[in-house]
Order: structure tokens, then C-alpha cells, then sequence
């Protein structure tokens, strides 16, 4: 876990090394100078040596610039090396996320990865801030301070040691006492901003129960139960000062009363005895900055936990080693594959699926939800990797395509699909970024987009808004497979994609799909049996298994699920926008 | 929903215009509920800062009326010292145990403010009308509730006390050290304003950085999350590097400006704290020089005194300017949390109730129990006598026009009416407002023009809660709880019992997956109901909706995103519950369309054809077109 985040911050290097040094420096001049204020009481005020206090204020004016610098330098670096940690954290994760299969990101999910790349690494960086600037500093400033104590007068100093010591068990237990409770409130404060979460999307539903009070009780319940947590929790971390405040009166007490003896004994001076109470101050302090600093550092060990997952996740599909660059033709076989998204696990969400597919063919597929219709096609351009058996396009197993090829000449339009924000142009260029607005036009027009395009007042230059929510269902479809045209694939696959689009439109779409790419292999998966009636071939999927293979004469004659499927679309149970029968 | 486009843009977050105000609004607040906590956090934080100057001004005590005359006398009593001791020891126990108990106090009144603000916002959040949550994105409201709430709770708990105490301590500190000695105190004085300066400079240096920050942060987190939604089209279209690259920008300038603000900020201690010290030193040369020529009556101990109080002076000061920060941070989120306090609530000017009603010699009264029958109770303003008129379900809209905004009707001159257990059906392209209809019924939003009756009383006259109470609604997007499957049922019936929600599961044809579910109805549901697929989810809707038992529904049917298998139950279950009830349903099944008493076909916002399924044919007009799906291809 810690080599993982050393080696982000190596960069930074010396920018984190010097921090430390230069908050030693400051520690250094701080704690000169008290010793220093004691020379001026004892031999300059007390001697009436006003040529003592101009020198030893000169040379206390010269430290505290010393310790300017060094702290206003320990700052600096301190700064540059946390951003630049978390710069890199950010880009590492971002960089090597980008390298993850599907399975990787599934096993994160996306929103699991936002906060990553967002809060944690923030976290991060507060924690590395204060452990470069504080980590050093307050032990130095213990020691120090310690030292120069026993310089002054061993005997009361030994009463620092003993008080510094009581106190710092002392934290440790009331720290380590509290992130107990706060490990237990922070899931229960996640479980109650996500109801809170589901309140905000299901407004509808609430308002159309009359549920609103019902929900403001339920909140509250929880509300409170985090507010007791919380005071259980937070009443650990209160004692921290009063309990310093405590040592440190006691201090100053014990050091009045025997510090008074030993003057009068003759074995201190006046100004001595005020120089140790400073010290007693610094002590005291810097413990207290510690049992921060420790608190903060418990609470970013999370972070940390959660970032190295991600960095140290190794991404499950790799470039073979000398990758074919070219696939010769747009044929798609199929020979005895077992699928399961779990490796190892023998519950296979495919089994033992032989296909034979021509090049340039249409190929319907059709099945109910959880037939693994998405993990067939899923497997063509190698989203995933079989467990068993081959999946071979144009006559080569996937594995043995170079990734980035295999997805260009394979080009998949997703069910659950996304446009980025930008203009209508920069979303198609997504497929292929040299195109002319020519190209990009004449993909939009195969795919019916052209006309509501041009109906916009910006045309292709219309503004997309993040997750494309500017533009309805069915237009967004028709602007992805737009996008995936412009590849200009061997193969296409198109999962679900014209749900939102009406039939007729949909017919219009797989007509083009006909007339102009003749020679694409063309993979459709849908739920209206109209979209997939007119293909060449169709699959019918049932529970992982081909159930059928044919044409739609055939599986009209032959398979029972295809037949139940096509009378209850077509005999008043389908849609109502679909042409009813022949 | 309202369609594409009629969502007002979404401005981009304003400045605070008026911190003082805010801060003193969020006072008030705290104060509502925590007057006596905070008067005595009040006094606990002055006995603290009492005994912590009284402890300080011993040390002056100790050199100048014990220590000097000690080393004057040569057997010296120290049983005077021992008391003075004993004394200053009282003073400290007393700092100690009044700073833990405003601790102690000061966890409670914030995390109960917390709380409360927590309760008030939600509570007030359920009262908004939907077009809040239209025009809001749920990321921005959820953020109040997450991320401001988070910068209040380290404003008050922290920021707060130690600006009390810090005051405190400044004015206790300021008077003792005139009393020590005037001219010391000015050079004191003179120090701090150059902190001050320094301060304000640093603060604003920091200030300008820290807001580029945030602006670099925002483009990054935006960045990120769209990227990380859109991470498998990435990959299918290979455009990795392309992201990396635009990734990289972002996050060069991200950390530039996080360099440059932090660097500032923390220019800030180190300068304040030499200057402290730079302080010091003036103060012991001056001081020296006037204890040593005894000008101004400056005794040693004084001095010792003094110098102690000249770095109490500047603690506070300091401290307080390194939460200027902070605070100025909590105070914009405290102007979010109150903009979301102060946002409109549903307006409710209706007075006609819903009663359960009973039948007394052929007329219509109020009963106190259920009866299974319902009535409005109509209470008349000008001489207060009750009417009361059965609930049946007759809905009519009389020449309705609805924008979302004024400026952009999007609905026209609306006429339909639906008799009790009648079935209206609209039909339409997607856009054409068919969904924008049914949210009307129900009061969602407020229409601008036209009347819409319900059983012959305008809806404006019924108290909203009753309107929706006497209407289902089965959403396309089924949204679910976090409870388990008969807690969710239950959504529409609080207290129904366990037969009644087993009941209404048959109806609806959930009772089979429910039976099949690892605890069958104790199953906890979570996630929005993640761990069901989308049909079972569905089923569950309209087992919610069935249990409620309306006289009229609303539909919405859903598309074809789940198969026709699993399809055919969910519509079964739907037609079970539209039996017998007024039923307005938004259809996408052809059996749905051709069994109703009405179709309504919707065409941008206005009724362009209506009549049943074989009239409509017989007109051979858009409905014939949809119906034969010839309408462009032709």
C-alpha cells in the first residue's frame, strides 16, 4: 500500500523531503528563542546591560527571520508536494482505469470510482499536507523543547517528561477510543444521505402517496439515531483540551512552587523560570498537534485503502503478444463457449454455444431479459473473455486481434449508451476522428438522425449536454448508432438499440442498414419481433442456451418460445405503435 | 417528465452577497432551539478565559510579591506562596472544568443543530413542489445535505467558540496589559495591526487561488464523472488516450492553482507567529528600558507578565484569522442550506376534504370510521355549511392550457372527460405530452388557463393531499424504498395489514416472485430496489398502487425494455387493478388502446384526434397512420 502511493510521490520527491527539513528549522528558531528572551531578562534586564538586550534582541530578530523562512519555505514545498501527490494520484488511477475491461469497471462501479477519483484523493491530500508539514515538526518540537528544558534545570524538566508522557498515553487511548465510534457513524451517515438520496429521485412517488410525512418520520428516526453516535462519538475527542489545559496548569504549579524554592536556593534564575514555562507551552502543544495529526491520518488510511484498489487492480484482458492488426472478414464462429463473469466460477451465463455467421449477414436475436443476449454479443469484441471455447472473427480467435483493431472493426452500440458533452460533430467523431462533416452527415442520414438534426437551430453544431439529456430516447439512439457507423465496421452490433425509436423509423434504419453497408456483418437485438422478422437469421436465447437458429419462416414452424413471442406481439399483447400482423 | 428542453438551464452557483447576514440568520438558528446551552456556553467560555488570564497574572505575582522578596528575607515563609498557590490552582480547576463542559455542551448544540437542520430541510424539501426537482439537479440538492451540512458542522462545533473565546481573551488580555503598562501596550497594539495587514494580504492572495481551486475542481470532478459513466463506451471506441490527454489538462491546472492557494494559506502561520515573536523582542527592548530607568512604575514581574500577555494577545488573533477561511467557506454553504429553506413550498389553497362517508336515510354524512365509501366534504366560505358529495372518479378538463413556464405553453386548449370506470387512453409520439396530462390530474404542477373538475369540484378547490390521496399512479420508472418488499407495499396503505398487503401483491400478480424471494415479503430491498430486475420491480408498483385502492389511476405503461414474457404478467396485473376505477392510462399496448372508452391521440401538445378504436380507424387520420405503422414509411 505504501510503495503504491511512493511511487506517486516520487516526482515530488525532494519537494517532500525538504518540507520536513525546513519545519525543523522553524522548530529549531522557536525554540531558540525562548532561551534567548531568557538571556535577556537574566543578564540584560537584571544586570541593567542595555547593550545586552539591543545584541540578544538583534540576534532574536535574526532567528525569528530564520524561522520565517523556513516556515514560509516548509509551506511551500509542503503545498506543491500534496497537490502534486494528488495530481498524480488522479492521473495514475485515471490512466490506469482506462486500461480496465468491462469486468474491472463492473467490479467497481462507476460511481464507486467517481468518489475515488474525487474525495479520496482529496483526502489524501489534506492528510500528506499536514503529515509532511506537522510529522516532523511536533516531535522535533518535543525534543527540542525537552532539551533545552534539561539544559535550564534538569530536575523541574524532568517534570515535563513525566506530564508529556501521561498526556501522550493519555491521546492515544482517547483517540483510538474515538475512531472506534467514528468507524461506527460514518456507514450509518452514508445509509442516511442515500435515503435522503432516494427521497430526492422518488419525489414523484412521495408526493403522489401523500407520503411526505411519513418520510420526514422515517428521516427523523435516523437523523437522531446519528446525532447520538455522534455525541457519543465526539464527546472522546472534547476531552483533548481541557485535558491538555489540565497538565499544563499543573505544570505551571508544580514549577512556580519548587521553581520559587530553587531561587531562593540560589540554583535558578528569574529568567530561567520563565523560559521553562514557555517550554512547558511548546510541549504541551505540539502533543496536541499530534493527536491531530493521528486522527487524521486514521481517517485517510481509508482513502488510501480505497485508491491502492484501484491502482493495484491488474486489468483482466491484455494485447497479445504479436497481435494480428487485421481482420480479414466480418464472419463470426462461435465454438463451444462457456461464459461466466466470475472467473472460475463453473455458473456459466453461457453455455455451450456453437454459431456459425456469415460474412455480411443479418442476424436477429431475440429472448427475455437474463437470456444473456448482451453477453453473447459482448463477446465478439472481446468486452470479455470466454471461459471456455473460442470465439473466432474472420477466422481468428479474438484473443489474438490487438484490442484496439478488434473494437474498431467490431463496433457495438450499447444498450445503456451515453453521449458526452459537445457538439453533435464531436460526439460522432468519436468513431472516427478524422471524419469529414461529410462522412458524419452521411452516417447520420443511414441512421435517420440527419432530419431532427437539421431540424435543431445549431444543426450538427448543437451543443450536447452532459449525458446527452437535451435530446430525447429515441434521438439518442439514433446519434449512437450514428456513431458507431462512422467506424465503419466489419461487424455491428446494435443491443437493444432502437427501443426508443418508432417502428417505422426503425424500419427505415435497417433498410439503409441493407442498401448501403451490404457487406457488414450485422448483429440486432431486440425485444419487438418486427425489428428482427426480416433478417437474414434469427437466435432465439433462453437461460444462457441457443434455443433456436433460423429463419423466421423456420422458427415459426419449429420453436415454441419464438412462435409464443410472435402471437402475443402481433395478436393485440404487443406494442401499440407496431404494425399489427400482416 | 416534461419533455426535452423544457427545463430551465441551470445557472451557475452565485456568490454570498451577505455573509454578516447569513451568519447571523444561522445564529438565530442555533439559538431557537439551544437558548440556555448557548447563554451557558457563554459563561463557561468567560470562566475559562477568566482563569486562564487570572493563572498568567499570577506569574507576575509569583516573581514581584513572593520570589524578589524571598531572595531579599533569609529565611523566607513560603506559607503565604503555598496559598497564593493553592489560590491560582482553584482558578485552573475552574478553566478546566468549565472549558470541558462548554465542550461537552457545544457537541450537543451542534450536532443538534445539525440534526435539526437535517429535519427542517428535508421536511421542507418534501413540501416543494415537483418543478423544484425539475429545475434542480439531484446532485446539487444532495450536496446541501452531504457536503454543506459537512462545513457548518466544523463552523459551529470549532470556528465559533474560538471566536468567542478568542474576543475573550483579547479584551481581558488588552485590559490587563493597560493596567501593566500604557506604552507597552501600544507597541503591542501597533504589532498586531501589522498582522492584521499581513493577514488580510495573505488571506486574499489565498483567496483569489483558492477560488480558481474550486473552479479547477469542479471541471475535474465534472470531467471525472462523465468519463466514469461513459467508461465502457471509452472502451468500446478506444478513445482512451484521447481522454487521458483531456484529463491531463484538466488536472495540470488543478494542481497548479491547488499549489499556488496552499502555498499562500500556509504562508500565513509562519508569518503571523515571527511577527509574534518580532513583537516580543520590541516589547522586552522597550520594556527593558523602562524597567531598567523605572519609568512608568514597570517592575520586573511586570514585565514578565506583560511579555507573557503580549503572546496572548496575538494567540487569538491569529487563530481567528486562520479561520476567516473557514468560515467564509461554512457561509456559503449555510447560503445554499437557507436558499433551500426559503424556497416556496406547494401552494395548498384547498378547504374540500376527503371523508370516509356513510349513508343516514338516503343521505350522504361523515362517519369516523371506514366505510369504504368515500365523500368530499365541501365546506362552504360564505356561511360555513358542509356539503358532501360521494367520490367516484369523474374527471373533466375544460379547455386546459400548461406550460412549465408561462413564456412556453406546451399543452393547448386540453377538453376531455372521463366518466366513473371509464378507461382513457393517450396515445402519441414521444414529446407529444401525454405524461405532462396525467401530472396535472394530480396537481403536480398548475395549469395556466382552463379547469380541470374532479366528481364536478374544480381541483384547485381540494386540498392537494386528498386530490392525490384518491389517486393511484403506476410510474414508468418504478422508484422503490430502502425496506423490505411488504414495507414497500405498504407505501400505499400505512396501515394495512399483512392480508391486505398479500392481497394486493395477488392482485397484482407479485404474490408468485415475492413467494420466490430468499425471506418471500420480509426480503429488505435496497438500492432503489437493485436486487430486482425490472419487471419484478414494476409488479411491485402496482401491488403499492393496488393496495391503496383509488377510485381513479394513473398509468404509464412501460415500453419494451423488459420481455414479453415477464411483460404479459406485469399487464395482467394491470389490467386486475384497472378494473372497475377511472383509469387514465399513457399506452403503449395494443390491447390497452383497443379496450379503452376514449383514445386521445396527442400531437405537440394538443388533442388532434379522439373517439374509440373503431371510429378512429374509420377516420383513417394519425391514429390509422400509428396504427398501421404506415405513417412514414408510406
Amino acid at each position: 500500500m505504501i510503495r503504491t502511493i511512493a511511487k506517486q510521490v516520487k516526482e515530488y520527491r525532494n519537494a517532500s523531503l525538504v518540507t520536513p527539513l525546513f519545519m525543523l528549522l522553524e522548530v529549531i528558531m522557536e525554540t531558540m528563542i525562548p532561551f534567548l528572551m531568557a538571556s535577556i531578562i537574566d543578564d540584560g534586564v537584571n544586570a541593567g546591560d542595555i547593550n545586552h538586550i539591543y545584541k540578544i534582541g538583534g540576534l532574536m530578530l535574526v532567528c525569528a527571520l530564520i524561522g520565517l523562512c523556513g516556515g514560509m519555505l516548509g509551506g511551500r514545498f509542503g503545498a506543491k508536494a500534496s497537490a502534486g501527490l494528488a495530481k498524480n494520484l488522479r492521473a495514475a488511477m485515471f490512466e490506469h482505469i482506462q486500461t480496465f475491461s468491462f469486468a474491472n469497471i463492473d467490479k467497481f462501479s462507476s460511481a464507486g470510482l467517481v468518489t475515488r477519483l474525487t474525495t479520496d484523493v482529496t483526502n489524501i491530500q489534506n492528510a500528506y499536507q499536514m503529515i509532511l508539514k506537522m510529522l516532523m515538526r511536533a516531535p522535533a518540537s518535543i525534543i527540542c523543547a525537552l532539551v533545552m528544558a534539561f539544559m535550564i534545570n534538569a530536575k523541574l524538566a524532568s517534570i515535563y517528561l513525566v506530564a508529556a508522557l501521561l498526556l501522550g498515553v493519555a491521546l492515544v487511548f482517547l483517540v483510538t477510543h474515538a475512531t472506534k465510534y467514528f468507524q461506527q457513524v460514518f456507514p450509518k451517515y452514508d445509509d442516511l444521505n442515500a435515503s435522503i438520496e432516494e427521497n430526492v429521485s422518488a419525489i414523484r412517488v412521495v408526493k403522489a402517496y401523500v407520503r411526505e410525512d411519513h418520510e420526514t418520520k422515517k428521516l427523523n428516526r435516523a437523523s437522531e439515531n446519528i446525532y447520538k453516535l455522534f455525541v457519543k462519538a465526539e464527546h472522546n475527542v472534547i476531552i483533548n483540551g481541557p485535558l491538555m489545559q489540565f497538565t499544563v496548569y499543573c505544570c505551571i504549579i508544580l514549577i512556580s512552587w519548587i521553581g520559587a524554592k530553587m531561587i531562593v536556593s540560589d540554583s535558578l534564575t528569574t529568567g530561567e523560570l520563565m523560559s521553562l514555562l514557555t517550554y512547558c507551552m511548546n510541549i504541551l502543544s505540539s502533543l496536541m498537534m499530534l493527536s491531530m495529526i493521528f486522527v487524521m491520518v486514521s481517517m485517510s488510511v481509508a482513502s488510501v485503502q480505497r485508491v491502492c484498489e484501484v491502482l493495484d487492480e491488474t486489468p483482466d484482458l491484455t494485447d497479445p503478444d504479436r497481435p494480428i492488426m487485421e481482420v480479414p472478414d466480418g464472419s463470426i464462429r462461435f465454438e463451444n463457449v462457456d461464459f461466466s463473469y466470475h472467473k472460475g466460477s463453473k455458473e456459466y451465463v453461457l453455455t455451450n454455444i456453437n454459431l456459425d455467421i456469415h460474412s455480411g449477414e443479418t442476424i436477429g436475436i431475440i429472448g427475455g431479459t437474463g437470456s444473456a443476449k448482451t453477453s453473447l454479443v459482448n463477446l465478439i469484441s472481446r468486452l470479455y473473455d470466454v471461459s471456455d471455447g473460442s470465439v473466432k472473427v474472420g477466422g481468428n480467435d479474438v484473443r489474438k486481434y490487438d484490442m484496439e483493431m478488434l473494437r474498431n472493426q467490431v463496433a457495438v452500440v450499447l444498450q445503456n449508451n451515453v453521449l458526452f458533452s459537445g457538439t453533435i460533430y464531436d460526439n460522432l467523431r468519436w468513431g472516427n476522428k478524422d471524419a469529414t462533416d461529410e462522412e458524419c452527415q452521411e452516417a447520420c442520414r443511414l441512421a435517420c438522425a440527419d432530419d431532427f438534426i437539421r431540424a435543431f437551430p445549431d444543426g450538427y453544431n448543437t451543443y450536447i449536454e452532459q449525458g446527452g439529456t437535451n435530446v430525447s430516447g429515441g434521438q439518442k439512439q439514433r446519434l449512437c448508432i450514428a456513431r458507431a457507423l462512422l467506424k465503419n465496421p466489419k461487424i455491428l452490433i446494435l443491443d437493444d438499440s432502437t427501443s426508443a425509436v418508432d417502428t417505422a423509423t426503425d424500419a427505415r434504419i435497417r433498410r439503409a442498414f441493407r442498401e448501403d453497408i451490404p457487406n457488414t456483418t450485422k448483429l440486432i437485438i431486440a425485444q419487438r419481433i418486427s425489428s428482427v422478422q426480416d433478417a437474414d437469421r434469427i437466435i432465439v436465447m433462453e437461460e444462457g442456451r441457443i434455443n433456436g437458429f433460423g429463419t423466421h419462416e423456420e422458427l415459426l414452424a419449429s420453436n415454441e418460445i419464438y412462435r409464443e413471442v410472435y402471437e402475443s406481439q402481433t395478436s393485440g399483447g404487443g406494442d401499440f405503435d407496431e404494425k399489427a400482423g400482416e | 417528465m416534461p419533455g426535452p428542453g423544457s427545463r430551465p438551464p441551470r445557472g451557475s452557483k452565485p456568490q454570498v452577497q451577505n455573509p454578516g447576514k447569513l451568519l447571523a440568520r444561522l445564529m438565530a438558528y442555533v439559538f431557537r432551539d439551544y437558548k440556555i446551552h448557548c447563554i451557558i456556553v457563554f459563561i463557561l467560555i468567560c470562566c475559562s478565559v477568566l482563569a486562564n488570564v487570572q493563572g498568567t497574572l499570577f506569574t507576575k505575582n509569583l516573581i514581584d510579591d513572593y520570589i524578589t522578596p524571598f531572595l531579599l528575607t533569609d529565611n523566607p515563609d513560603f506559607g503565604p506562596l503555598a496559598r497564593a498557590i493553592g489560590r491560582v490552582a482553584c482558578f485552573y480547576a475552574l478553566g478546566v472544568v468549565s472549558s470541558y463542559m462548554y465542550n461537552r455542551i457545544m457537541v450537543q448544540v451542534t450536532q443538534g443543530t445539525l440534526k435539526n437542520l437535517r429535519d427542517d430541510l428535508f421536511s421542507h424539501m418534501e413540501t416543494l413542489p415537483i418543478k423544484y426537482f425539475d429545475t434542480h439537479a439531484h446532485g446539487d440538492i444532495m450536496s446541501v445535505y452531504t457536503n454543506d451540512i459537512d462545513t457548518l458542522r466544523q463552523m459551529i462545533s470549532q470556528s465559533i467558540p474560538q471566536v468567542i473565546n478568542a474576543a475573550f481573551t483579547v479584551i481581558s488580555v488588552f485590559i490587563s496589559m493597560l493596567i501593566l503598562s500604557v506604552p507597552l501596550t501600544i507597541v503591542t497594539l501597533i504589532m498586531v495591526g501589522v498582522m492584521l495587514f499581513c493577514t488580510a494580504k495573505a488571506t486574499g492572495l489565498s483567496g483569489k487561488y483558492f477560488r480558481d481551486q474550486q473552479t479547477n475542481l469542479g471541471k475535474v470532478n465534472g470531467y471525472i464523472e462523465e468519463m466514469m459513466k461513459g467508461q465502457k463506451v471509452v472502451k468500446v471506441f478506444c478513445h482512451e488516450e484521447e481522454s487521458i490527454k483531456e484529463f491531463t489538462e484538466l488536472n495540470d491546472a488543478l494542481c497548479l492553482s491547488a499549489d499556488r492557494a496552499n502555498t499562500y494559506s500556509s504562508f500565513l502561520g509562519p508569518i503571523n507567529a515571527q511577527l509574534g515573536n518580532v513583537s516580543y523582542v520590541i516589547c522586552a527592548i522597550v520594556g527593558g528600558i523602562l524597567a531598567l530607568n523605572g519609568i512608568g512604575g514597570l517592575t520586573l514581574g511586570g514585565l514578565a507578565s506583560f511579555l507573557t500577555f503580549n503572546k496572548s494577545f496575538s494567540m487569538p488573533i491569529n487563530q481567528v484569522s486562520q479561520q476567516f477561511n473557514a468560515i467564509i467557506m461554512a457561509m456559503a454553504g449555510a447560503d445554499r442550506i437557507f436558499r433551500l429553506m426559503d424556497e416556496n413550498p406547494e401552494t395548498d389553497d384547498g378547504y374540500v376534504t376527503l371523508v370516509h362517508a356513510k349513508e343516514v336515510n338516503g343521505k350522504l354524512t361523515e362517519s369516523d370510521t371506514r366505510t369504504g365509501r368515500w365523500a368530499w366534504k365541501h365546506t362552504h366560505q360564505a356561511d360555513g355549511s358542509v356539503d358532501y358529495k360521494e367520490l367516484k372518479g369523474d374527471v373533466v378538463f375544460d379547455g386546459v392550457d400548461f406550460g412549465y413556464t408561462d413564456e412556453k405553453i406546451v399543452l393547448h386548449d386540453i377538453k376531455l372527460y372521463a366518466t366513473p370506470g371509464q378507461k382513457i387512453a393517450f396515445v402519441g409520439s414521444t414529446g407529444a405530452g401525454k405524461t405532462t396530462i396525467t401530472n396535472l390530474i394530480n396537481r403536480f404542477y398548475d395549469i395556466q388557463d382552463g379547469k380541470i373538475r374532479y366528481d364536478g369540484i374544480n381541483v384547485n378547490k381540494i386540498k392537494k393531499a386528498d386530490l392525490r390521496r384518491s389517486l393511484g399512479i403506476v410510474l414508468q420508472d418504478t422508484h422503490l424504498f430502502t425496506g423490505t418488499v411488504k414495507e414497500n407495499i405498504r407505501f400505499g396503505k400505512l396501515d394495512a395489514t399483512d392480508e391486505e398487503v398479500v392481497a394486493a401483491a395477488k392482485l397484482a400478480n407479485a404474490d408468485g416472485f415475492i413467494r420466490r424471494l430468499p425471506q418471500g415479503y420480509d426480503t429488505m430491498l435496497t438500492g432503489d430496489g437493485a436486487n430486482l430486475s425490472q419487471g419484478q420491480r414494476q409488479l411491485l408498483a402496482i401491488a403499492r398502487a393496488a393496495i391503496a385502492d383509488p377510485p381513479v389511476l394513473i398509468l404509464d405503461e412501460a415500453t419494451s425494455s423488459i420481455d414479453t414474457r415477464t411483460e404479459r404478467i406485469v399487464q395482467e396485473g394491470m389490467d386486475h387493478l384497472m378494473a372497475g376505477r377511472t383509469t387514465f392510462v399513457i399506452a403503449h399496448r395494443l390491447s390497452t388502446v383497443k379496450n379503452s372508452d376514449c383514445i386521445m391521440v396527442l400531437e405537440q401538445g394538443r388533442i388532434i384526434e379522439r373517439g374509440t378504436h373503431d371510429q378512429l380507424i374509420e377516420e383513417k387520420g394519425r391514429y390509422y397512420q400509428l396504427y398501421t405503422g404506415n405513417a412514414i414509411a408510406s
